[in-house]
């Protein structure tokens, strides 16, 4: 009836996350369906922050001794993978950043800083800066601040009643008066995958950067920026079997040539006068202080984990799961699912409702059963705003996830209708 | 089973059969509390008639932990003096930050004592004590703005 043929042996795959293995409270087994949240961890990552810690452990690009120069190269080979892995025409265009959040406010904060030379950086009264109705708060508030700040206007996307963006308006949305659209690549609510060439063209029409917010893309399927055409793109490093605490930014060459320092500090800097200071070249421009030096070589062996899958693999693994889910649980009477209900361009991220529980009441009672999920907003309100719900249960799947979760994930939403009956 | 603890049969009454819900007026301040881990929100009125809360009314949207608890409140505060009012804000709240430890006085808390498993609970705790929340915060404002009418 439908396609639910996977090219992951899952098995064999789960066999290479420790964290599968364990017994919840009531010896009831794991099933984690909470990876848009953050992924689990493989074996290879663990080993490689335990070894970087127990064998190389030294700070990157200053130290002169042998600990040292293993650590930089381990930092720096890191970059190399990370470049790589999005297609990257240059290992300088990946800067290293706390996380998503942070990659996303250095280009707000530094749009809104006024000190870029080119005024095609510099935000003012009159710009605009547009986004849409399905961001996450992570990709709002910099953008309310930045606005704030500067006295431009905050612009948006709306949503069409199927959960995709309306894009409907985008001529009179996107134009001149434009510097950035800021917006996600899938939804970390509704999964939609949004279609960000007509995006990318009316953009370049007008002279606007376009930012992207892959955290919920990356992970989950192939991703060239050469080949999506944005400027710039965050991401996320604990979303894609990498530690927490590492994000990326990549952007093109010149824009980040372009954007003036955000953070200053140690590293980042050319020479340090007390008169002034002038600033090292990208990447290091945007890498103040020490980095997050084992979560880098974390997130490096995060790549070469994902990239030994192959992510066209995880991608179809994904979609066969999420098209079983999404009939599964179609076929549960009073859930409704929030965001597309056919498996076409929309990511493993099935939001739903069920009528007359409240999400947090789901995922507890489905919590005794050892399901993991989220309930709430999901940190992105204005999606629940739109579809006039408070808050929705979200399952989310990933390389590890199989049919038999989404069972147990439909038979414990049967469950929790018997109890709130 | 663990959740028969957290959604004892009381809480669940409370969910499905809340007690004086709705806004009423007149009020004398009111309060509106958000809960942003989770988008609850519970809007609390409070009329006062001298000491007493005359009534306690409220209006919000949110899990069955936060909704039955303001049904509870609502039980236990309104028509009650103040200073007992204030004693079982206090006795709930000690009873929620208990993580599990405290041992409830039902003849402080009434239905409230149903409430103890989900000081078990630390994500759970903050639904509970919305309304009471808001709760407190209307008082201290009724009281300020009544000190404010005598000086007048």
């Amino acid at each position: 009836m439908y396609d639910l043929h996977s090219p992951l042996d899952v098995e064999r795959v789960r066999k290479d996350f420790p964290i599968l293995d364990r017994r919840l409270a009531g010896d009831r087994p794991l099933v984690y369906l909470d990876s848009a949240n953050t992924s689990q961890k493989p074996r290879i990552v663990l080993d490689a922050l335990a070894d970087h810690y127990e064998r190389h452990n030294a700070n990157v690009a200053r130290a002169l001794h042998q600990l040292g120069e293993e650590a930089t190269a381990a930092y720096e080979g890191a970059r190399d993978m990370v470049a790589a892995f999005i297609g990257a025409p240059s290992r300088d265009e990946v800067v290293f950043t706390k996380n998503a959040s942070e990659a996303l406010n250095l280009v707000a904060h530094t749009l809104a800083s006024g000190l870029a030379d080119d005024p095609r950086y510099r935000l003012g009264p009159g710009d605009e800066v547009v986004i849409t109705e399905m961001e996450h708060h992570s990709n709002i508030v910099p953008w309310q601040l930045a606005c704030q700040r500067t006295g431009a206007t905050l612009r948006w996307f709306g949503l069409t009643d199927e959960g995709r963006l309306d894009m409907s308006n985008l001529d009179e949305l996107v134009t001149e008066r434009t510097k950035i659209v800021s917006m996600v690549h899938q939804s970390n609510v509704l999964g939609t995958v949004n279609s960000v060439s007509p995006i990318v063209t009316r953009a370049r029409e007008v002279g606007a950067l376009v930012l992207l917010d892959c955290s919920q893309s990356v992970p989950h399927t192939p991703v060239d920026v050469t080949e999506l055409g944005a400027d710039l793109i965050a991401f996320t490093g604990h979303k894609m079997c990498g530690p927490t605490g590492i994000g990326v930014l990549w952007g093109r060459s010149d824009v980040l040539d372009a954007l003036p320092p955000f953070l200053g500090g140690g590293e980042m800097i050319e020479t340090v006068a007390m008169e002034g200071s002038t600033f090292a070249a990208i990447p290091h421009k945007f890498e103040a202080g020490t980095p997050p030096i084992a979560q880098v070589v974390g997130l490096g062996a995060a790549v070469g984990y994902l990239s030994g899958l192959g992510m066209h693999n995880i991608a179809a693994h994904e979609k066969a799961l999420t098209t079983y889910a999404l009939h599964r649980l179609g076929e549960v009477g009073g859930v409704r699912i929030i965001g597309p209900r056919l498996p076409i361009s929309r990511g493993g991220t099935v939001s739903f409702t069920l009528d007359g529980v409240h999400p947090h009441d789901v995922s507890q009672v489905l919590d005794e059963r050892g399901v993991a999920v989220r309930a709430g907003h999901h940190c992105a309100r204005p999606v629940c705003v739109r579809y006039g719900i408070p808050a929705t249960t979200r399952a989310s799947f990933y390389v590890y996830t199989t049919t038999a979760e989404i069972d147990e994930l439909v038979a414990g939403v049967e469950h929790v209708k018997r109890f709130f009956r | 089973m663990i959740t028969e603890s957290l959604y004892q049969e009381i809480i669940l009454d409370h969910y499905k059969h809340p007690v004086g819900r709705g806004l009423r007026e007149p009020f004398d301040a009111e309060a509106h509390h958000v809960n942003p881990t989770c988008g609850d929100e519970i809007t609390v009125r409070v009329r006062m008639a001298g000491d007493t809360v005359a009534d306690l009314s409220y209006e919000g949207q949110g899990c069955s932990i936060s909704q039955a608890s303001a049904s509870v409140l609502h039980e236990l505060v309104s028509g009650r003096e103040l200073t007992e009012a204030v004693d079982r804000h206090e006795a709930f709240v000690a009873l929620m930050q208990g993580r599990g430890t405290v041992e409830p006085d039902e003849d402080l808390l009434g239905d409230g004592i149903a409430f103890a498993g989900v000081a078990r609970y630390p994500a759970r705790v903050r639904c509970a004590l919305l309304s009471w929340m808001a709760f407190r915060d209307a008082t201290t404002r009724a009281l300020a703005d009544d000190e404010r009418g005598h000086d007048d």
